[in-house]
C-alpha cells in the first residue's frame, strides 16, 4: 500500500523520508514539486498527483506537505485518512506538528511511523496504543531515563491491540477522576449582498477529554437528540444502542478524543448571529473607492460575541486602504491585498465599525468583482443549534467522577458576498 | 570485520577523489559499490568514526546515542550503510528501544548489504520463539521486511508457524509477511495461498483485515476462497479495525458482483419487492410459485447490504466512502440514496478528502440527480476553497441543474463569473454553457447572460464566452446573426488565440449571414496572419476558403494572398491544409471531381458539439478508487465485474455445523493481573487451545459460530458484554461451546461449573454474580439462535433480524431468571474451589474477552433502566371493529376496499403495523390481478400482499399488508392496481394504531415515567363523562382509541397503559388520574413529542364524549 512517505517543507525542501518497501529514490518527488510550482496557492496542489511508475498522494497540514508513494491500486482516501491521522499523532505527542518539532523529536517519529505502518499496512494507529508503546516525549521521562536507563519504548504488546476495546489502555488510574466534553458548534453560511442567506448550515462536534480511572463505562443522553440529522462516531460509540435509544453509550479512550460529530438537519431554520452591513464601491474614473463596514449581533441568545475577527481579499486594483476602526486593529498588506481587522468583543450598544477610503491604482478601471467578507467569530457558553446535554452516568466503577460539559458556538466557512 | 577493512581501504583509495561529492544526496541502493556509498561520506568521516566507537562501546547508553544520530541520518535521507557492521552486532541488545532502532536500521540497509545482514537471521530465528508475543511479533516482521532472497525459506517457515501462533498479534503480523514475501519471491504464490486459505478461516478480527489485504495482493482471482468465509467477513466486519474494514468492503463488493445477480431491474416494482422476498419464510415462497419470476435477493447479499451499513457513521472518511461504493455497485437503486447524507457529511472534512468526495459525487451525480439534489447547497462554491475544489463543485452543480432548480443555479452561476479567480470564472462559463444545452428552456437566457459577458473586462472571461458561445449557436444558429455581428465587432479586442478561432470559424460557417462582415474580417486577418497563432492560421484558411466559395466576388485576391502566406508557414500543418484547400475551391486543369463537391465538402451542416461533463465515463472505475480519482487505470486495478445472468450456486457458501470441540480460554487481561503473569498464562494455555482450536477450524465449523457472532453483534445488549476484553482467537473456541449448549440441555449442565468460572473469584460478589448470569444468558441465547438458524439454512439472517428485537425485549423471562439463580448457587460452589490461577473463562462470544468491569458497568445499567428486561409486548387488549375506506366500489370501477387495523405485531418485520384489507368485487366480471403497484419511492417502507389473480363477481378476499409509519401519522400513499386499472389510495393511521400494548409492572412504569419529564409529557385536564368513572369503561375507551396495554395499578382513581411505537419502540405512557368531581387529569409520557398530543386530543376526546 503506502511505499514511502517524504515531508516537504513549504520552502519544497525535503526534510524527512521513510521507507516501508524497498526504498524508492526521493527524485519521485519532482513531479511533486512540478505541480507545487504550477499551483498557485499551497493549497492547490492536487492531493493525487500519477507519475510514470508510482502515485504520489499528499496532504498538506500546519504548511508542511506529507507526501506518500503509492505504487498500485489503493483507494486514496485510505492514504489521505491515514496521511491526517499521522499529523494527528504527531500533534498529539509533540504538542505542535511543526517542521522544528519533527526534527527535534526524528526518533521518536521514526519509532512512530514504524508502529503504524507495516508493509505499507495501517498497523497501531489509535493514540492510546501508541502512547504504550512508544511513550511520548517530556522533560521528566528524559531526565529520569537519563538516570535509571529506562527507555521510551514499551516492552509488552499493548492490552489494548487485542482487546476489544482497542482505544482504550488498561491499568489507567487518575486521583483526580474527571471527565469533560465541549460541543463546539461551527456555522457556515453564505449571505448575499442584501444580507439574506443563501445557505447556513451548523456542524458540531463533541471532544472529550476524559481521564478516568479503570474501565468505566459511561452514557450520555441528550435533552434534544433529534436535532441530530447525521452524525458520525468515534469507534468507542456502540451504534445500535445509539440507533435504538438515542443514548451515546461508550467506554472512552484515555484523553482527549472526538467522541462524535454531526450535522444539525437543515430544515430547523439556522439563527445568524452576526450581521454585517457594508458598503464598498468604488467609482468609475477616480482611483480613490469607498469602504465602511458595520458589524453587530443578531441572534445571540443574550451572549456575548468575542474573538471577531473580519478578513477579506481585496481587488488587485487597490493599492493601499487608509480605514479607522473604531476598535480593534487592523492591517492591509498590499501585496496579497488581504484586509484583515481584529474586532475583539462586540459590544452591542456600540457597534463596531471600519470605515474609510481604498485608493486604486491611478488610471486602471474599476475593479470589476467585489471581495467577500470572511468572518470568525466565537460564542462561549451556548450552542447554536439548541443542543443539550441531558446528563452523564458512569457505569462500571465506583469513585464519583468530576463532570463538566461546555458549549461554544464558532463561525466556521462564514462569508459574505458583497455583490 | 573483513568487510570493514575493506570500506576503510575503499575509503583510502577514494576518499580524495569523491570529497568534492555532496554528502546526503546519494538514496539509491548502491550495494554493489559500497565504498563508494562510504567515499560519500568522506566529508564528515570524523563524526562518523565517533559513531562507530560509540556503537562498540560497552555502554548501552552510548550505543542508543549513535544509533539516534544514525536513524536522524537516515530521516534526511542521507547514506549511513557503511556503518552496518557496527550497527548489526547489537540486533541481540536487551535494551529495547535500542534493538527497536537497530531493527529500523537492518530494514532499511539490508537489502544492499545481504551477506552481513544474515549475521542477524539467527537472532530472530531465536526472538521467533520468545515467550513475549511483542517480541515474536516484531522479530517476523523485520525478519520478512529484510529483503534478501536467500532467506526465502527461512521466512516461509515462520510465516507458516507464525500463521498458527496463538497470539492473534502474531497472526496478523504473518499476514502481513505473506505480501512480503511475496513480492519478494512470487513463487511462492502455491505456499502461500495455503497459508491465507488458512488464516482466512480465522475468527480474529485483528487478522481479518491483514489477512484479506494479503488476499488483495496475493491472489486476487481465488475468489473461491472466499466463500466458506463470506459470512463470517460479513459478521465480523463492524468490530474489525478501520483499515481492515477498508479493504474487506472493497473485496467483498468484488466477490458480490461475481456471485449475486443484479437487483437492478427495469420493471420497479421487483425491485421493490426484494425486501419482501428476503423477508418472507422459505415455504412461503414456495406456496407461491408464481413469485419465482420476480428477483429475489439472495440473503447473502442483503446480509452484507445490511452489515455495512452502519459504517458509514464511521469517523474514517476512508470508510465511509467504500461503504458508498459498496452500496452504489450492490444495493438496489432505491436503497442508494442512504449513502448520500454522510458523504455529504464528509465535505466538512480536509481538503483532500473533499477532492476524492467531490470526485465520487461528480460520477453519481451524472446518473443519479435525485441522490444529492435535496443537498445541493453543499455544493455551492465559497471564496475560500482549491481551486480543484471548485471545478468540481461546479461540475456537480451543473449535473445537478433541472428544469426546477435551474433559476436558483444560475444566480449563483452569476456570482461565480465575478469571481476573483479568473480559471474558476472560466470554468463557470462552461458551466453556464453545459446547462443551456441541457435544459432547453434557459438557452436563450444563458446565451443572452454570456453575450454580457463578451464585454467584460477579464480576457479569459471574454475568451471563454466566445468559446461557449460558438458551441451553443452551433446548436441553433438561426436566429442569432445579430449576435455574430457582435462577435466580430470585439473581434480586433480579443488577443486569446482559442477565442480569435472560435470567432473565425464562425463567420465561416455562417458567412451567409453577415456578408457585409466576413470578408472585412478576412481582410483583416490577412494583414496580421504572420504573426498569429497556427490554431488561428488554421481557422482564417477555413474562413479564406468558405468565403471565397460563396462570395468570390469580394475575396478572390485575399484567399489567394492568404494561401500564398500558409504555403510558405513554418508549421506543416497549415502547409498541408493550404495545399488542400487550394486543390479543392481554385479550379485547374489538375482538380478532378473533387472540386465539384468543394462546397459540400466545406459548408456541410456540422452536428452540434455535445456538452457533457468530463466525469461521464468515469462509471467505469469503481467509485472509490485511485484508477477512478486519476480517471485511468492504475497497477493491479482490479475490475468489477458485470453482474452474472445466473446466480452461481449460492449453497458454496453455507457451512457445515460441526459438533464443536470443547474447550476453555484463559483468563486474561483482567486489569487487577500484573502483565507479566498475563503472558506467561498466555504460553500456558497457548498450547492446548492451539490445537483443539486448528481441529475445529479444519473441519469448517466456524460457520456456526460466525452466525452467532453475527446476531449478537448486532443486539446491543451483547455488544456491550462483548466490552470484556478477552483475548479474542479464544472466541471462536467459546462460541462453539455456546451453540453446543443449545443441542442439549445435558451437555450444558455438565458445563456449568467451569462456565461458572466466567466470573473470578477476586472479583466483587454482587456484582459478579450478575456478571455470570448474563453471559450466561447470552450465550445460550445465542444459542438457540444459531441452531434455528443453521436449520433453514439461508433464511438464517431474517431470523436473527426478527429475533434479536425479542431477545432484547425478554432478556429475563421468568425461565431464564430460575436458571439464573441456580447458576448463581453454583457459581458460588466454584468459587470456593479457588482455582484464581488460571480460571478458565468460557466466553459467550467470539471477539468479546474476559470480563472487564465495563460488562459490569452495562449490567448495573440494565438493573437502573431495565426497561427492556420487564416490559414485553403483549397482544391487543382490545380490537375495534371499526374499518375504513380505502376504495369506494364507485371510484374503484366496482373495486371496493376497505381496511382495518387489527392490531396483530406485524409479520413481516417488527417495525411495520400490519393492516388488514378487505377487497370486494362489485362487477359482473372476475377482476384479475389484483396487487399493489407503484409507491413513491420515498415513501414509507411497505410490505405488500402477493397478488391476486382473480376474484370473482360479488366475492371478497382479505388480504394483509405491512406498513412501517415510522411512528408518523403520515398516511401510506401507493397504487391498487387491477389489470386494467390503477388508483391511488391512501391509508391514513390514526395514532392510536401505531403502537403496539406493552405489559409492565406498576413500579416499572413509574420509574420509566420519571424519566419521561419535561418536554417529553404533555397532559390535560377534562370533565369526565358520567359513566367513565370505573375502570372497566375507562380501559375500554383508551383501548378503542390507542393500542395500549393495561398496567395494573395499586389505586382506583388511577389508571396506567403502556405501549411502545411500532416502528422505533418508544415508551408510551397513558395516566389517567380522576380528580373530585368528574375531573380527570391525563398524562402522556412519550419521547415522542409528536405523537403525545396527538394522543392526547384523541383520549380527551373519547373519554370526554362518551
Amino acid at each position: 500500500m503506502i511505499h514511502s512517505l517524504f515531508l516537504v517543507n513549504s520552502s519544497g525542501d525535503i526534510f524527512l523520508e521513510k521507507h516501508w518497501k524497498s526504498v524508492v529514490s526521493r527524485s519521485v518527488c519532482d513531479y511533486f514539486f512540478e505541480a507545487q510550482e504550477r499551483a498557485s496557492e499551497p493549497e492547490n496542489v492536487p492531493p493525487v498527483i500519477p507519475t510514470p511508475h508510482h502515485y504520489l498522494i499528499s496532504v498538506l497540514r500546519h504548511r508542511i506537505y506529507f507526501v506518500a508513494v503509492i505504487q498500485s491500486e489503493v483507494p486514496p482516501l485510505f492514504v489521505i485518512e491515514f496521511l491526517h491521522r499521522v499529523v494527528d499523532t504527531f500533534q498529539d505527542y509533540f504538542g505542535v506538528c511543526t517542521e522544528a518539532a519533527i526534527k527535534d523529536n526524528v526518533v521518536v517519529v521514526y519509532e512512530l511511523l514504524e508502529e503504524m505502518l507495516d508493509n505499507g499496512f495501517p498497523l497501531a494507529t489509535e493514540s492510546n496504543i501508541l502512547k504504550e508503546l512508544i511513550k511520548p516525549p517530556t522533560i521528566l521521562r528524559t531526565v529520569v531515563n537519563t538516570i535509571t536507563g529506562s527507555t521510551n519504548v514499551g516492552e509488552q504488546l499493548p492490552t489494548g491491540q487485542l482487546s476489544v476495546v482497542p482505544w482504550r489502555r488498561t491499568g489507567v488510574k487518575y486521583t483526580n477522576n474527571e471527565a469533560y466534553f465541549d460541543v463546539v458548534e461551527e456555522i457556515d453560511a453564505i449571505i448575499d449582498k442584501s444580507g439574506s442567506t443563501i445557505t447556513a448550515e451548523i456542524q458540531g462536534v463533541i471532544d472529550a477529554c476524559v481521564k478516568l480511572t479503570g474501565m468505566p463505562d459511561l452514557t450520555l443522553s441528550f435533552m434534544n437528540p433529534r436535532l441530530l440529522d447525521d452524525v458520525s462516531f468515534h469507534p468507542c460509540v456502540r451504534f445500535k444502542r445509539w440507533e435504538a435509544e438515542r443514548i451515546l453509550s461508550f467506554i472512552p479512550p484515555d484523553g482527549n478524543f472526538r467522541l462524535l460529530s454531526y450535522h444539525v438537519s437543515s430544515q430547523n431554520l439556522v439563527a445568524i448571529p452576526v450581521y454585517v452591513k457594508h458598503n464598498i464601491t468604488f467609482r468609475e474614473g477616480s482611483s480613490q473607492g469607498r469602504f465602511e463596514l458595520t458589524l453587530g449581533p443578531k441572534q445571540t441568545m443574550g451572549k456575548g460575541v468575542e474573538a471577531v475577527l473580519v478578513s477579506s481579499q481585496l481587488p488587485r486594483g487597490v493599492l493601499n486602504t487608509n480605514l479607522n476602526p473604531t476598535q480593534g486593529t487592523y492591517t492591509f498588506d498590499p501585496v496579497t491585498k488581504l484586509l484583515s481587522w481584529d474586532v475583539g468583543k462586540i459590544n452591542p450598544q456600540k457597534l463596531p465599525s471600519l470605515k474609510g477610503s481604498m485608493s486604486l491604482q491611478a488610471g486602471a478601471s474599476k475593479p470589476d468583482e467585489n471581495p467577500t467578507i470572511n468572518i470568525q467569530f466565537k460564542i462561549q457558553q451556548s450552542a447554536l443549534s439548541g443542543l443539550k446535554v441531558n446528563r452523564l452516568d458512569m457505569y462500571g466503577e465506583k469513585y464519583k467522577p468530576f463532570k463538566g460539559i461546555k458549549y461554544m458556538t464558532k463561525a466556521g466557512k462564514f462569508q459574505i458576498a458583497t455583490r | 570485520m573483513l568487510s570493514m577493512s575493506t570500506n576503510n581501504l575503499s575509503y583510502n583509495d577514494q576518499g580524495g577523489s569523491d570529497s568534492a561529492v555532496e554528502v546526503g544526496q546519494e538514496t539509491t541502493p548502491t550495494s554493489s559499490n559500497a565504498g563508494a556509498g562510504f567515499g560519500l561520506f568522506s566529508t564528515n568521516f570524523k563524526k562518523n568514526d565517533d559513531l562507530k566507537e560509540m556503537l562498540e562501546s560497552n555502554k548501552d547508553s552510548l550505543k542508543l546515542d549513535a544509533m539516534k544520530r544514525i536513524i536522524a541520518l537516515i530521516a534526511k535521507g542521507k547514506n549511513a550503510s557503511e556503518l552496518f557492521p557496527a550497527v548489526v552486532k547489537n540486533v541481540a541488545s536487551k535494551n529495547i528501544e535500542l534493538k527497536k532502532l537497530v531493527y529500523v536500521y537492518l530494514v532499511r540497509y539490508a537489502e544492499e548489504q545481504q551477506d552481513l545482514a544474515l549475521l542477524s537471521i539467527s537472532t530472530f530465528q531465536r526472538a521467533l520463539k520468545d515467550p513475549n508475543q511483542l517480541i515474536r511479533a516484531s522479530a517476523l516482521r523485520v525478519l520478512s521486511s529484510i529483503r534478501v532472497p536467500i532467506i526465502v525459506p527461512i521466512m516461509m517457515l515462520a510465516i507458516k508457524e507464525a500463521a498458527s501462533d496463538m497470539s492473534p498479534y502474531v497472526r496478523k503480523t504473518s499476514a502481513h509477511a505473506i505480501q512480503k514475501l511475496y513480492s519478494l519471491d512470487p513463487d511462492q504464490k502455491e505456499h502461500l495461498i495455503e497459508v491465507i486459505d488458512k488464516l482466512l478461516k480465522d475468527k480474529s478480527t485483528l487478522v481479518a483485515g491483514s489477512v484479506v489485504m494479503a488476499f488483495e495482493e496475493v491472489c486476487p482471482d481465488r475468489i473461491d476462497l472466499i466463500h466458506k468465509n463470506y459470512r463470517k467477513l460479513c459478521n465480523l466486519l463492524v468490530d474489525v479495525e478501520e483499515w481492515g474494514q477498508v479493504v474487506i468492503i472493497t473485496m467483498l463488493t468484488r466477490y458480490a458482483r461475481t456471485q449475486f445477480t443484479s437487483p437492478w431491474k427495469e420493471d420497479g416494482l421487483f425491485d421493490e419487492n426484494s425486501e419482501t422476498a428476503f423477508y418472507e419464510s422459505d415455504e412461503k415462497k414456495t406456496k407461491n410459485g408464481d413469485e419465482k419470476k420476480s428477483y429475489m435477493m439472495d440473503p447473502d447479499h442483503r446480509l452484507l447490504l445490511r452489515n455495512t451499513k452502519p459504517l458509514l457513521q464511521s469517523r474514517n472518511t476512508a470508510v465511509v466512502v467504500s461503504v458508498a461504493q459498496l452500496y452504489w455497485h450492490l444495493a438496489p437503486k432505491h436503497e442508494v440514496g442512504v449513502i448520500t447524507k454522510s458523504l455529504v457529511r464528509l465535505l466538512r472534512s480536509h481538503r483532500e478528502v473533499q477532492y476524492v468526495v467531490l470526485q465520487n459525487i461528480a460520477t453519481m451525480s451524472i446518473q443519479r440527480k435525485g441522490m444529492f439534489e435535496p443537498y445541493m447547497k453543499s455544493f455551492y462554491v465559497r471564496s475560500t476553497d482549491a481551486t480543484h475544489i471548485k471545478s468540481l463543485k461546479l461540475e456537480i452543480l451543473t449535473s445537478l441543474a433541472n428544469e426546477a432548480n435551474i433559476s436558483t443555479i444560475l444566480r449563483e452561476f452569476q456570482t461565480y463569473v465575478k469571481s476573483q479567480d479568473k480559471q474558476f470564472a472560466a470554468g463557470t462559463i462552461q458551466a453556464i454553457g453545459r446547462c443551456a444545452t441541457n435544459i432547453s428552456e434557459v438557452t436563450d437566457t444563458c446565451l443572452q447572460g454570456l453575450v454580457l459577458l463578451l464585454s467584460n473586462r477579464d480576457e479569459t472571461v471574454v475568451a471563454e464566452s466566445v468559446v461557449v458561445i460558438k458551441k451553443l449557436l452551433q446548436t441553433q444558429p438561426t436566429q442569432h446573426s445579430d449576435i455574430i455581428k457582435h462577435m466580430a465587432k470585439l473581434f480586433d479586442n480579443i488577443a486569446v488565440p482559442m477565442a480569435r478561432a472560435s470567432i473565425l470559424w464562425l463567420m465561416g460557417e455562417y458567412c451567409e449571414r453577415v456578408p457585409q462582415i466576413a470578408p472585412d474580417v478576412l481582410r483583416k486577418m490577412a494583414k496580421s496572419f504572420t504573426s498569429e497563432e497556427d490554431i488561428v492560421k488554421l481557422q482564417t484558411v477555413n474562413l479564406a476558403a468558405k468565403l471565397y466559395l460563396t462570395n468570390s466576388k469580394q475575396t478572390k485576391l485575399l484567399t489567394q494572398y492568404i494561401l500564398n502566406l500558409g504555403k510558405y508557414d513554418q508549421n506543416y500543418d497549415i502547409r498541408d491544409r493550404t495545399r488542400f484547400i487550394r486543390q479543392l475551391i481554385v479550379p485547374n486543369e489538375k482538380s478532378g471531381a473533387l472540386g465539384k463537391y468543394a462546397r459540400r465538402i466545406l459548408l456541410a451542416p456540422k452536428p452540434a458539439p455535445v456538452l457533457e461533463s468530463t466525469y461521464k465515463d468515469r462509471d467505469r472505475y469503481q467509485l472509490g478508487t485511485l484508477s477512478h480519482t486519476i480517471n485511468t487505470k492504475a497497477s493491479g486495478y482490479l475490475e468489477l465485474s458485470d453482474w452474472p445472468a445466473v446466480a452461481p450456486d449460492q449453497s458454496v457458501r453455507n457451512v457445515e455445523v460441526i459438533e464443536p470441540v470443547k474447550e476453555w480460554a484463559p483468563s486474561l487481561g483482567k486489569t487487577g493481573k500484573s502483565k507479566l503473569s498475563k503472558s506467561s498464562d498466555d504460553k500456558f494455555y497457548s498450547d492446548s487451545g492451539e490445537e483443539k482450536e486448528k481441529g475445529s477450524g479444519s473441519s469448517s465449523s466456524e460457520d456456526s459460530s460466525s452466525e452467532e457472532s453475527s446476531s449478537e453483534a448486532e443486539s446491543d445488549e451483547e455488544k456491550s458484554s462483548s466490552q470484556s476484553s478477552e483475548e479474542s482467537d479464544k472466541s471462536s473456541s467459546q462460541s462453539e461451546k455456546s451453540s453446543s449448549e443449545s443441542d442439549s440441555e445435558q451437555k450444558k449442565t455438565t458445563k456449568k461449573p467451569p462456565q461458572k468460572k466466567t466470573v473470578k473469584p477476586t472479583a466483587k460478589d454482587s456484582d459478579s454474580d450478575e456478571n455470570g448470569n448474563v453471559a450466561k444468558e447470552t450465550s445460550s441465547s445465542s444459542a438457540e439462535e444459531t441452531s434455528s438458524g443453521s436449520e433453514s439454512g439461508s433464511d438464517a439472517d431474517s431470523h436473527s433480524g426478527t429475533e434479536r428485537k425479542k431477545k432484547t425485549k425478554s432478556k429475563a423471562k421468568p425461565k431464564m431468571e430460575v436458571k439464573s439463580t441456580k447458576e448463581v448457587s453454583l457459581l458460588k460452589e466454584v468459587s470456593l474451589l479457588d482455582l484464581d490461577d488460571f480460571t478458565p473463562t468460557p466466553v459467550t462470544r467470539p471477539k468479546m474477552s474476559v470480563l472487564s468491569p465495563s460488562l459490569l458497568g452495562d449490567l448495573e445499567g440494565l438493573s437502573l433502566s431495565n426497561i427492556s428486561s420487564t416490559i414485553q409486548v403483549s397482544g391487543p387488549a382490545f380490537v375495534p371493529e371499526k374499518s375504513h375506506d380505502l376504495l369506494h366500489r364507485m371510484t374503484g370501477k366496482g373495486l371496493s376496499a376497505q381496511y382495518q387495523f387489527p392490531r396483530q405485531p406485524c409479520l413481516y418485520q417488527p417495525t411495520m403495523v400490519s393492516v388488514q384489507i378487505s377487497l370486494t368485487n362489485t362487477t359482473d366480471h372476475p377482476l384479475e390481478q389484483i396487487h399493489i403497484g407503484d409507491r413513491d419511492p420515498t415513501g414509507l417502507d411497505m410490505h405488500c400482499f402477493n397478488a391476486i389473480e382473480c376474484l370473482l363477481p360479488e366475492a371478497s378476499v382479505t388480504v394483509s399488508l405491512g406498513v412501517d409509519f415510522n411512528d408518523s401519522t403520515q398516511a401510506a400513499n401507493f397504487q391498487l392496481c387491477t389489470k386494467e386499472d390503477q388508483f391511488s389510495v391512501s391509508i391514513q393511521p390514526a395514532v392510536g394504531e401505531l403502537f403496539l400494548p406493552a405489559t409492565m409492572t406498576e413500579q416499572d412504569f413509574r420509574k420509566e415515567q420519571g424519566k419521561l419529564l419535561g418536554m417529553n409529557e404533555s397532559s390535560a385536564t377534562i370533565t369526565m363523562a358520567a359513566e367513565n368513572t370505573t375502570r372497566q369503561p375507562i380501559s375500554r375507551q383508551v383501548a378503542t382509541v390507542a393500542n395500549l396495554g393495561v398496567v395494573p395499578s395499586g389505586q382506583d382513581n388511577i389508571h396506567r397503559f403502556a405501549g411502545k411505537t411500532a416502528s422505533s419502540g418508544a415508551l408510551v405512557l397513558v395516566t389517567v388520574e380522576l380528580r373530585e368531581l368528574s375531573a380527570a387529569l391525563i398524562t402522556i409520557n412519550t419521547e415522542k413529542s409528536v405523537m403525545g398530543p396527538m394522543l392526547l386530543r384523541d383520549l380527551k376526546r373519547a373519554l370526554a364524549r362518551a
